[in-house]
C-alpha cells in the first residue's frame, strides 16, 4: 500500500465525512427534538447549490455569492418550516414520511423549472482551484482542504452552541424532554423554526460547497440524504457528537474502502474473483457496519433519549 | 370484512378480469400490459400494507424485495435456467431470506429508527446492484419470460396477464385469511399496542419478523412477475423512490386494508400515465413537469385524504380497525 | 412461614441522580393482597415494572413461585403466571372488548404462528373471553369497540385482560384512577371476589380501596420501604403517620 495514497485517500474520507456532517447536524436535532422524520432534507442541499451557484454568478464574486447563499438557504430553510413541516409535527412517522416525500418531488420538480433539467457547473476561483502540499511530494487540492477547515469549524461552532449557549440548552433539553422546553415558558414554535433554518444552512452549506466538486442538478441530495441516516443511526438520534464521530468514520470507511478493498481482496482471493466482489463488497461497507453497530447498540453509539 | 368491502374486492377482481376482453374490444392491446403492471405493484402494495397498515412497521425499503426477486429470475435467466417452477420458488425463498435478516436487525429498533434503517438496507442492495457488473451495473440486464412448460406461456400477454391477476387474486385471499387469524390478531394488536401485547405474554419480536418475512416474500414473488413484464431487470426497481411509490399506492388506497392498495396502485399509475398529458391541455410542455403536481397531490392525500380511495366506497371497516 | 409466592431481594433501581428503588426486601405470600403505598413518586410504578419485567433492575433479585426471574422478558414472566394492569389504561382500542380479552386468552393457549383460521370464530378463544367478561360484568358490552367503552369500564377491562391469562400473581397499578365513588366501589368488589384465588399486589391511592382489600400493606417513600405490616399496624404507625399518610388526608 502506498503511504501517500492512502493519506491523499483518508483527507478524501475526512472531506467527505465532515460534508455528511454537516447534513446530518441538522436532520439529527431534528428528529431529536421534533421527533419529525424529514425525507426534504436532502432538498436543502440541493437548493444550497443553486443557490450559491445562481448568487456566484450574479455577483461574479465565488466569496460574496457563497456568503450571501447562507442567509439565502436560511430563509427558505425558514419558510419551508412555517409552510410546510410545522403542521406534520403532530401527525405519525408515516404521514410525515410521505408528506416530505412528497415536498422532494416538488422541490426537485420547481429546481428542474426553473434552472432547467440540465447539471450546472460551477467553477472555482484561482486562488481557490491550486493544489497545496500537505507534506513534500503530496499535493492536495486546496479547494478540498477548505472544506475540510470550514466543516471542522462548523462542528466546532455547533458544538460551542450545543454546549454552552442557552439556545443550546434548550435544544438538548428538547432533544430528551419535549414538554419540559415547554414548561420553561420558551415559545416552542420559534425554537423549532431557528433550529429547523439552521439545519438548513448547514444542509445548504454542504451543497454549496459540493457544487464546484461535482454538477449540480435535481435530486442531487438524496442520495446523501440516505448517507446522511446511516450517520445518524450510527451515532445515535439527536446527538450532535455522535453525528460527527459517525460522519467521520463512515466518510473514511467509504473513501478508503472503495480505494483499498479491492486490492485488499487480492491478498486472499483471485484478482478476478477480487475485481467483481471488491467495488461491491466496498458499495456496502458503510452498511455493514451500520449492521454491525445496531447488532451492538441498537440506538446507536450516543443515544439522545433515554427510555 | 363487512358486505360492502367484500362487493368492493369482487368487483374490483372483477373489472381487472374483464380488461383482456374489453382491449381487445377496443382494440387497444396496450392496456393490458399496463394493467398487469398495475396488478404487479398492486401485490408488492398488499404486501406492504400487510406489514405497514396492519402491523403498524414502516418499512421504507420494501421495493428491495421486489428487486430480489426481481435479480432472481434476472440472474437464473442469464445462467441459462429459464424454468419458472424453479425461478419462482427461488425469488421467493431469496426474499424470505433477505427479509428475515433484515427484518431481524432492523426490528430491534422502532418508531425513525426503524424507517431510516430499513431505507438504509433497501439503498445497500440498490448499491450493490449497480456495482455488479457482471449483471449490467446500472444499466441493468435483459431477462428472458419465465417458462412454464406444459402448464402456461408467458410469451402470450394475455396468459401472463391472467398469471398475474390468479397471483394477485391468491394474495389477496391469503391475506384476507391471515389477517383474521389468530396470527393477524397478535399483528394488529402489536400496531395499536405493544407494550400491552408484550404485558399478556406476546413475545412481540418474533410475530413481527414473521409478518416482515411474509411481507418480504410476497413482494419477491412481485419482483419475479416483474422481471417477466419488463423482460429487463436494472437497480432502479429498487431505488429508494420505488419504495416510496410503494408506500403512496398503500396510503391512495387505503392503509390497513387489502383491497385499498389495489386500488391505490391503480390510481397511482393511472395518474402517473395521464397526469401528463392532462398537465399537456392546459399548458404546452407542462407535462414533463407533472411531478410539481404529483407532490402536492401527496401531499393533501396526507393531510386530508383519510382512508384513501377505500373510504370512498366502503364505510369505515370496524373489522379492520 | 410458607414459602412467599413472590420474594424481592435488594432491589434496586436509579434513573440518573434520581433513586426510584432503594435496596427494597419484600416478600408476599400466597393468596395475600399486598397494598404498596406511598406519596407521588414514591416509586410505586417503577416497582412494578420492574417485577413485571419492563425495567431492568440495577441489582437485587426478583423470585417468583421459587424461581428467579429477574432476568426474564415481560412475556416470558406472563407466561408463569405474572399478569399486570396499567395505570394508564392501556388496552387496543380499535378490538372489541371481547377481541381484547380473547386476545389475552390466545397468549396463553399455544404459540399464535396459526395463520388461517379466523380468530373471531375459535370457541377456545372465544367462549373463555366471555367467562371472564362476565365474570367482571362487561359482558353485556362485549361486541363494543374498547375505544368507545367509558372510563371505568375501560379499567374494568384492564383487569380482564388480566385474569384471562390465568395469573396466579396480579399486579395492579392503580386500578380505580380516574374513576367515580361508585365505580371505584364496583372495583373493589371485584377485587375482593378475587381474594384468596390470586395473590395481588396492589398500588392504590384510594385510601379507603386499601383499608378495604388489603392483608399487607408496604409504605414506600423514596424507593425505600419504610413499613410493613397488616392493615391496622400500619394505621397505628406514627412513621408512616408523619411520612405519608397525613399528608395524603390533607390532600383529601
Amino acid at each position: 500500500m502506498d503511504p501517500l495514497l492512502l493519506l491523499e485517500q483518508a483527507f478524501n474520507g475526512m472531506q467527505f465525512g465532515v460534508m455528511l456532517f454537516l447534513i446530518a447536524s441538522g436532520l439529527t436535532l431534528v428528529f431529536g427534538i421534533m421527533d419529525m422524520v424529514n425525507l426534504a432534507h436532502g432538498s436543502l442541499v440541493m437548493i444550497g447549490a443553486y443557490l450559491a451557484t445562481t448568487l456566484v454568478a450574479w455577483t461574479d464574486s465565488f466569496l460574496l455569492g457563497m456568503i450571501l447563499a447562507i442567509p439565502a438557504t436560511f430563509a427558505v430553510g425558514a419558510l419551508v418550516e412555517i409552510i410546510a413541516l410545522r403542521t406534520l409535527y403532530r401527525r405519525n412517522h408515516l404521514d410525515q414520511v410521505l408528506a416530505t416525500f412528497g415536498l422532494i418531488l416538488f422541490f426537485n420538480e420547481i429546481v428542474r423549472i426553473v434552472w432547467g433539467p440540465i447539471s450546472l457547473y460551477s467553477g472555482l476561483p484561482d486562488y481557490l482551484s491550486g493544489q497545496v502540499e500537505i507534506i513534500p511530494g503530496a499535493p492536495y487540492p486546496m479547494f478540498r482542504l477548505v472544506i475540510i477547515a470550514v466543516g471542522l469549524l462548523v462542528a466546532a461552532a455547533i458544538y460551542v452552541i450545543v454546549a454552552h449557549t442557552r439556545l443550546g440548552m434548550l435544544i438538548r433539553a428538547g432533544a430528551s424532554n419535549n414538554e419540559m422546553v415547554g414548561a420553561l415558558g420558551v415559545n416552542i414554535k420559534s425554537l423549532f423554526t431557528l433550529v429547523f433554518a439552521l439545519g438548513a444552512v448547514f444542509a445548504g452549506l454542504a451543497g454549496m460547497m459540493l457544487g464546484p466538486l461535482t454538477s449540480v442538478e435535481p435530486g442531487m441530495g438524496e442520495p446523501l440524504l440516505i448517507l446522511a441516516f446511516v450517520v445518524i443511526i450510527i451515532g445515535g438520534i439527536g446527538s450532535i457528537r455522535g453525528a460527527f464521530i459517525a460522519a467521520i468514520v463512515v466518510g473514511m470507511v467509504d473513501t478508503v474502502g472503495r480505494v483499498f478493498l479491492p486490492g485488499l481482496l487480492r491478498v486472499f482471493v483471485s484478482d478476478a474473483a477480487a475485481d467483481t466482489a471488491g467495488p461491491a463488497l466496498a458499495s456496502m461497507l458503510i452498511y455493514i457496519l451500520m449492521a454491525a453497530i445496531l447488532v451492538v447498540r441498537p440506538r446507536g453509539l450516543f443515544p439522545a433519549k433515554t427510555g | 370484512m363487512n358486505r360492502r368491502q367484500l362487493w368492493l374486492s369482487l368487483i374490483t377482481l372483477g373489472m381487472f378480469a374483464l380488461v383482456p376482453p374489453l382491449t381487445e374490444i377496443i382494440d387497444q392491446p396496450f392496456y393490458v400490459d399496463m394493467m398487469a403492471r398495475v396488478m404487479i405493484l398492486a401485490i408488492a402494495a398488499v404486501s406492504l400494507d400487510v406489514i405497514l397498515g396492519y402491523g403498524g412497521m414502516v418499512s421504507f425499503g420494501h421495493a428491495a424485495y421486489m428487486g430480489i426477486g426481481a435479480y432472481s429470475v434476472g440472474i437464473l435467466s442469464y445462467y441459462g435456467i429459464d424454468n419458472g417452477f424453479i425461478q419462482f420458488p427461488l425469488a421467493m425463498a431469496a426474499s424470505a431470506f433477505i427479509g428475515l435478516a433484515f427484518g431481524a436487525m432492523s426490528l430491534r429498533t422502532s418508531g425513525v429508527y426503524f424507517i431510516m434503517i430499513t431505507l438504509a438496507f433497501a439503498q445497500m442492495l440498490y448499491f450493490l446492484g449497480i456495482s455488479l457488473e457482471e449483471f449490467g451495473g446500472d444499466d441493468g440486464m435483459s431477462s428472458m419470460r419465465s417458462e412454464f412448460a406444459g402448464a402456461i406461456d408467458l410469451n402470450s400477454p394475455i396468459q401472463f396477464y391472467y398469471l398475474v391477476f390468479a397471483v394477485l387474486a391468491m394474495v389477496l385471499f391469503m391475506m384476507h385469511r391471515l389477517v383474521k387469524s389468530r396470527f393477524g390478531m397478535v399483528l394488529q394488536a402489536a400496531r395499536s399496542n405493544e407494550k400491552r401485547l408484550q404485558a399478556v405474554g406476546f413475545p412481540t419480536y418474533r410475530y413481527k419478523l414473521v409478518a416482515f418475512t411474509i411481507a418480504g416474500t410476497i413482494c419477491g414473488l412481485a419482483g419475479a412477475l416483474f422481471a417477466n413484464l419488463n423482460e429487463f431487470v436494472s437497480p432502479d426497481v429498487m431505488h429508494w423512490t420505488h419504495s416510496g411509490e410503494i408506500m403512496v399506492m398503500v396510503i391512495m388506497g387505503g392503509i390497513g386494508t387489502l383491497i385499498g392498495p389495489v386500488l391505490g396502485a391503480t390510481a397511482f399509475l393511472l395518474l402517473e400515465e395521464y397526469l401528463p398529458e392532462w398537465m399537456e391541455l392546459l399548458m404546452t410542455n407542462a407535462g414533463e413537469h407533472w411531478a410539481i403536481v404529483m407532490g402536492p397531490i401527496l401531499i393533501a392525500i396526507v393531510l386530508f385524504g383519510r382512508g384513501g380511495i377505500h373510504a370512498l366506497f366502503a364505510r369505515k371497516g370496524s373489522g379492520h380497525g | 412461614m410458607v414459602e412467599p409466592v413472590l420474594r424481592i431481594a435488594g432491589l434496586c433501581k436509579s434513573f440518573g441522580n434520581l433513586i426510584a428503588t432503594d435496596d427494597l426486601h419484600l416478600d408476599i405470600g400466597q393468596g395475600e393482597i399486598h397494598a404498596i403505598i406511598g406519596p407521588n413518586g414514591a416509586g410505586k410504578t417503577t416497582l412494578i415494572a420492574q417485577l413485571s419485567g419492563e425495567l431492568r433492575s440495577d441489582r437485587g433479585q426478583v423470585s417468583f413461585a421459587g424461581r428467579d426471574i429477574t432476568r426474564l422478558s415481560v412475556p416470558a414472566r406472563s407466561a408463569l403466571g405474572l399478569a399486570r394492569s396499567f395505570q394508564i389504561t392501556s388496552i387496543f382500542p380499535n378490538f372489541t372488548a371481547l377481541d381484547n380479552v380473547a386476545l389475552a386468552v390466545q397468549a396463553h393457549a399455544g404459540h399464535s404462528f396459526r395463520f388461517w383460521r379466523p380468530a373471531h370464530l375459535d370457541p377456545a378463544l372465544r367462549q373463555p373471553a366471555a367467562e371472564v367478561l362476565e365474570r367482571i360484568g362487561l359482558d353485556s358490552r362485549a361486541h363494543e369497540q374498547a375505544a368507545n367503552l367509558s372510563h371505568g369500564e375501560q379499567r374494568q377491562l384492564e383487569i380482564a385482560m388480566a385474569l384471562a391469562t390465568r395469573p396466579s400473581l396480579l399486579l395492579l397499578d392503580e386500578p380505580t384512577a380516574g374513576m367515580g365513588r361508585e365505580e371505584s366501589a364496583q372495583m373493589v368488589t371485584l377485587l375482593q371476589s378475587l381474594k384468596g384465588r390470586l395473590t395481588i399486589v396492589l398500588i392504590e391511592h384510594d385510601m379507603d380501596a386499601v383499608f378495604a382489600l388489603a392483608d399487607q400493606i408496604t409504605v414506600l417513600v423514596y424507593g425505600r420501604a419504610i413499613a410493613t405490616g397488616r392493615p391496622h399496624e400500619i394505621r397505628a404507625s406514627a412513621a408512616v403517620r408523619a411520612a405519608y399518610l397525613g399528608t395524603e388526608n390533607a390532600d383529601a
